[in-house]
């Protein structure tokens, strides 16, 4: 059994992500809980197959990922929702007028996105399909690479990037309505899609 | 919109990444230097990331933080 000092001295600095992630896969703060508490616990009895100088951070993914997967999504099994619109590049940016008329220097695009509340951002990531959802968290929220994304969620790096960049795409067609809905953004005729 | 520009739209995702070789890389920093409204798009997508990652941050209750403490003391204690 692996010393816990030595594997809480190493693993417990990670709880805040890993408890980040645990709230938008399973958007309930109690199983987030749950789903933190058992992944320590997996790891920690697992310590001894963590080889040391590899990153501990993915492999905690793994384990979290892994046990979402197995455990608290069979628990509430939703329809198949294995797809979302693709849709292009720039997505968001078009649509607050970029790209056309771009000025130089922090323009009003840019301040837009001052604007969106944590609330809104947390939601449309949490509206994301399960799979898109957790490439963009893993990918923009916690920064891993095209590979460790691939090692942590046990899938090819070309279906990594396809559901990271899908994904990203339609965070920001949840986000460009969350900003019409304000009047942040204005109604553009002809490119809503 | 020349082939420059359109090329820089395909490669967005994977310059801001950080997942291009390096000649990739080279080209598409060399078209945003020159090419205002490419570096604009470019700019705000990084921006963009930056404001996702600031406000999907949550709080970790301390509760749990000691429920996982006194879990894994417990199992350790089995353990010996």
């Amino acid at each position: 059994m692996a010393d816990q000092a030595k594997f809480s001295d190493l693993a417990m600095q990670y709880m805040p992500s890993l408890y980040t992630a645990a709230l938008r896969m399973t958007r309930n703060p109690s199983d987030a809980e749950d789903l933190v508490q058992e992944t320590y616990l997996k790891a920690y009895r697992a310590f001894n197959s963590f080889a040391e100088g590899t990153n501990l951070k993915a492999w905690l993914y793994r384990i979290l990922t892994n046990t979402y997967i197995n455990t608290y999504r069979a628990k509430k099994r939703r329809p198949e929702e294995s797809d979302v619109d693709d849709l292009e590049n720039f997505y968001l940016y078009r649509r607050l007028g970029g790209l056309e008329g771009a000025q130089a220097g922090r323009s009003a695009e840019d301040e837009v996105l001052d604007h969106f509340t944590e609330t809104e951002v947390k939601e449309a990531i949490e509206a994301l399909p399960e799979q898109f959802r957790m490439a963009v968290l893993l990918g923009d929220v916690e920064g891993f690479s095209y590979k460790e994304i691939a090692e942590i969620l046990d899938v090819p790096i070309g279906t990594v990037m396809s559901r990271l960049h899908r994904g990203r795409r339609a965070l920001q067609k949840r986000l460009y309505e969350f900003g019409r809905q304000r009047g942040l953004v204005p109604e553009r005729e002809g490119t809503h899609g | 919109m020349d082939e420059h520009c359109i090329e820089a739209v395909e490669l967005l995702y994977h310059y801001l990444d950080g997942e291009l070789t390096d000649d990739r890389r080279v080209i598409i920093q060399r078209h945003l230097d020159d090419c205002p409204p490419c570096f604009e798009a470019y700019d705000f997508e990084a921006e963009l990331r930056i404001v996702v990652r600031q406000k999907c941050r949550d709080h970790v209750p301390e509760t749990l933080v000691m429920r996982v403490a006194a879990a894994l003391r417990e199992v350790e204690q089995h353990a010996e």
